[in-house]
């Protein structure tokens, strides 16, 4: 700050300068936009709940997923645990829960995919059979969508980890990374609520 | 002018610039590869402009059309596809594009920063708007699809189910259309994710959110609005694409679908678009205004809190699009009432604006010339629109050429005006020249009377009953006359925008040199050379008030005394 120019100050106000990391409100800021998407769809799902001219209702062919969604679900707190980890600077534990979400999100993929297959080959529902068809593999495809993507970015950063590139210093990237993560999740707290919930 | 204080002693790098610089190539090569925000607002603000150009065109063409009854000079399937890409340019490849021409360029001046939060993703961000742009305009020549059907988009820039569906829109300009939207909406969530990171994390040492210029302020809030503008529409084009493709049925009303739910979709997304479209036109304003009153700005606070206020209250009236529809009539008089709502905030907003002039020592320079235009212009459309949200006057001119007088009263009326404004009081900070007085005052006066001409008449002609969206009409329903005046109008315009853009460009060469605050203004973007050096500020400003210049140039008096 120049001497010369500036004039009398106001009264020392020395607190310290705060202001949020930047990471952190785009992520935020993606998240929010995110959850506009979802909750379009979300609205057509229920909009169109009961709506279906024919073919097989939600009751005839869904089963809840409760095996998948504990696994999306503790994904949440092995990550968690992961984030606490780099924090305190353990490479090795964060590491491991790192690769154990990631194994979690697998799981929860190939469990979708079985699900899908079920429902198309000896169940006869596609996109394209009825209302309930369209709205749910275009709600649940795009959550399996947001998995994957979540899962190569997480892929990526096990291998920078794998290769040592990744440091204690990174652990705020890391936990906005992990926001994402937790969101992906919260949707399907959502989703499964509406699609094999309510919706059945 | 107080103290000669400014620039700030140690703010400028003194360096010569290196003799002899670059070809035209490297120059190219440095535009393409850029991240550095001031050249991202230029390319974004040159997009604008030029789709400004192409858009005025297409309306030309729609004018003649229509200036006499029973004309065939555009047969109806070219009129459809004009007035729909008419729309869709102007909304999406010069408004939005100048929304983040306004923020790249302004934001880190104003907030003391050295560029973006993201400048990688900001560019990212104008590169898919570039190339969406080029998508859309691609289906000119390649929208004739598997079927030898189809041409540029002609299903109206709001693209109804069901005449999207595969079966009423064969070819590919439907798909065109939502493509090149889906391309350009990720483009401006990036945008949007760029310029609230950057405000809120990139704000110089003193500048608290309540001290921010309110330009920066409401660009930030039409950000956040962004945000859940934008998306909808991406969801619905999804929607739209899987229903064209892979038979899906969202709006199939054969296997119970609801064309409906697009209409609830597309209007989500489509009504706080306008208010997005906007809000920069009210952060201009708030700049040029009390500059050129030599006051600051009146009512700060309420300003803060009544551009938040328009930005939430306008995510709850998207159904005035939908009155003829049928809905309840709870539903009617719930959109009745929102949209009445926020007038309210909108109001506030215009009072502060008056009171800023009210008192002060008026200086008409063009900025200035634009923004008292856009006072009584942006009025007279909120009262239109206020007149619209009564349910029962809409039933009686939806889809009539009032409701075209009403969104163009605002889209040109307050806008483009702010646009131009904007132009003339930012132009020498990006360029080190001012731009032509004398030519401005012509460009003002020529586009406001042709301004007035046409639109002023559209109202009359939509009383006179003219539906919209019909690409001529017979000669004995009275709409001959008015639909020449308005035409007319048209015309006058189109002069009027040749001279500024004549203006533009011959500034860049001949303009007077600006230096670094020839309008003796109060935000930190003025403190800087002009054209600013790439880094911005040698130094990382402190600021104590929200007119840190002012503070320097009257260290007897500052704001901070007061605030």
């Amino acid at each position: 700050m120049s001497a010369t120019a500036i004039p009398l100050v106001p009264g020392g106000h020395e607190q310290t300068w705060h202001r949020p990391s930047r990471g952190r409100v785009g992520m935020y800021c993606l998240i929010i936009g995110e959850c506009a998407i979802f909750t379009i769809f979300v609205v057509a799902y229920v909009f169109y709940i009961g709506k279906s001219l024919n073919g097989p209702t939600p009751a005839q062919v869904l089963e809840v997923p409760i095996f998948n969604t504990i696994c999306l679900l503790s994904s949440s707190v092995t990550i968690w645990l992961a984030e606490r980890a780099i924090e305190r600077g353990i490479l090795r534990t964060f590491g491991l829960w790192w690769a154990a979400t990631i194994a979690l999100g697998v799981i929860f993929l190939i469990g979708t995919g079985l699900e899908w297959y079920k429902l198309i080959y000896h169940d006869g529902l596609t996109i394209r059979t009825n209302l309930f068809g369209t709205t749910f593999y275009s709600i649940v495809g795009l959550h399996a969508t947001h998995v994957v993507v979540g899962l190569t970015m997480l892929l990526l950063v096990l291998l920078f980890t794998l290769t040592g590139h990744v440091r204690e210093e990174h652990s705020e990237r890391i936990q906005v990374l992990a926001l994402y993560w937790h969101f992906v999740d919260a949707v399907w707290v959502v989703v499964f609520t509406v699609v094999y919930i309510v919706g059945r | 002018m107080a103290d000669q204080t400014l620039p700030i002693h140690g703010s400028l790098d003194l360096t010569p610039p290196r003799e002899g610089e670059s070809t035209w190539l490297e120059t190219l090569h440095s535009w393409v590869i850029t991240v550095d925000h001031k050249k991202l607002g230029l390319m974004y603000m040159m997009l604008a402009i030029f789709f400004l150009l192409v858009g005025g065109a297409e309306v030309l063409l729609i004018r003649i059309q229509l200036a006499v009854p029973n004309n065939h000079l555009i047969s109806p399937q070219v009129f459809n596809r004009l007035f729909t890409m008419h729309g869709t340019t102007m909304v999406f490849l010069v408004g939005m594009p100048l929304v983040f021409a306004w923020a790249n360029y302004i934001i880190p001046l104003q907030i003391g920063a050295r560029d973006m939060a993201f400048p990688r993703l900001n560019a990212f961000s104008f590169w898919l708007t570039a190339f969406g742009a080029l998508l859309l305009y691609f289906s000119f020549l390649g929208g004739a699809g598997l079927y030898g059907m189809g041409n540029a988009p002609d299903v109206t820039w709001w693209a109804y189910a069901p005449l999207t569906a595969r079966a009423f829109s064969p070819g590919n300009a439907t798909d065109y259309w939502a493509l090149a939207l889906l391309v350009t909406g990720f483009g401006t969530l990036g945008g949007a994710i760029n310029i609230i990171a950057t405000t809120f994390s990139m704000r110089c040492k003193g500048m608290t959110l309540m001290r921010m210029p309110l330009f920066t302020w409401l660009l930030l809030v039409d950000s956040g609005l962004l945000l859940v503008t934008i998306t909808p529409l991406t969801a619905a084009q999804v929607m739209l694409l899987l229903d064209r493709y892979l038979g899906a049925h969202f709006f199939d009303t054969q296997a119970g679908g609801q064309a409906i739910l697009w209409m609830h979709f597309f209007w989500i997304f489509g009504h706080p678009e306008v208010y997005v479209l906007v809000f920069p036109a009210f952060a201009i304003a708030s700049e040029v205004i009390p500059v050129f009153s030599r006051k600051a700005i009146f009512g700060y606070p309420a300003m803060v809190a009544a551009g938040v206020g328009i930005g939430f209250v306008s995510l709850g009236v998207w159904a005035h699009h939908m009155f003829t529809v049928g809905m309840t009539s709870a539903g009617n008089a719930f959109f009745v009432l929102s949209t009445m709502l926020v007038g309210i905030p909108t109001g506030i907003k215009i009072f502060n604006w008056v009171a800023t002039m009210w008192g002060g020592k008026l200086r008409f320079a063009t900025p200035m010339l634009f923004s008292t235009a856009f006072l009584f212009q942006f009025l007279a459309a909120g009262l239109t629109g206020i007149m619209l949200s009564v349910a029962p006057w809409n039933w009686q001119l939806h889809g009539s050429y009032f409701v075209i007088a009403h969104f163009h009263y605002v889209l040109v009326g307050a806008i483009v005006f702010m646009v131009f404004a904007g132009i003339y009081y930012w132009f020498p900070k990006a360029t080190g020249r001012m731009m032509d007085e004398k030519l401005g005052k012509w460009h003002f006066w020529l586009f406001l009377i042709g301004f007035h001409v046409t639109f002023d008449t559209m109202h009359f002609l939509g009383f006179e009953g003219m539906p919209r969206w019909i690409y001529t009409y017979p000669a004995d329903r009275g709409w001959d006359h008015l639909n020449l005046v308005v035409s007319i109008g048209g015309l006058i315009q189109g002069v009027a925008v040749l001279i500024f853009a004549y203006n533009l460009v011959s500034s860049l060469f001949k303009g007077k040199i600006a230096g670094n605050d020839p309008w003796d203004a109060w935000t930190l973007e003025w403190s800087t050379a002009s054209p600013p050096p790439v880094y911005n500020f040698a130094t990382d400003p402190v600021v104590h008030s929200r007119r840190p210049l002012w503070d320097i140039k009257h260290p007897e008096d500052p704001d901070w005394k007061y605030e």
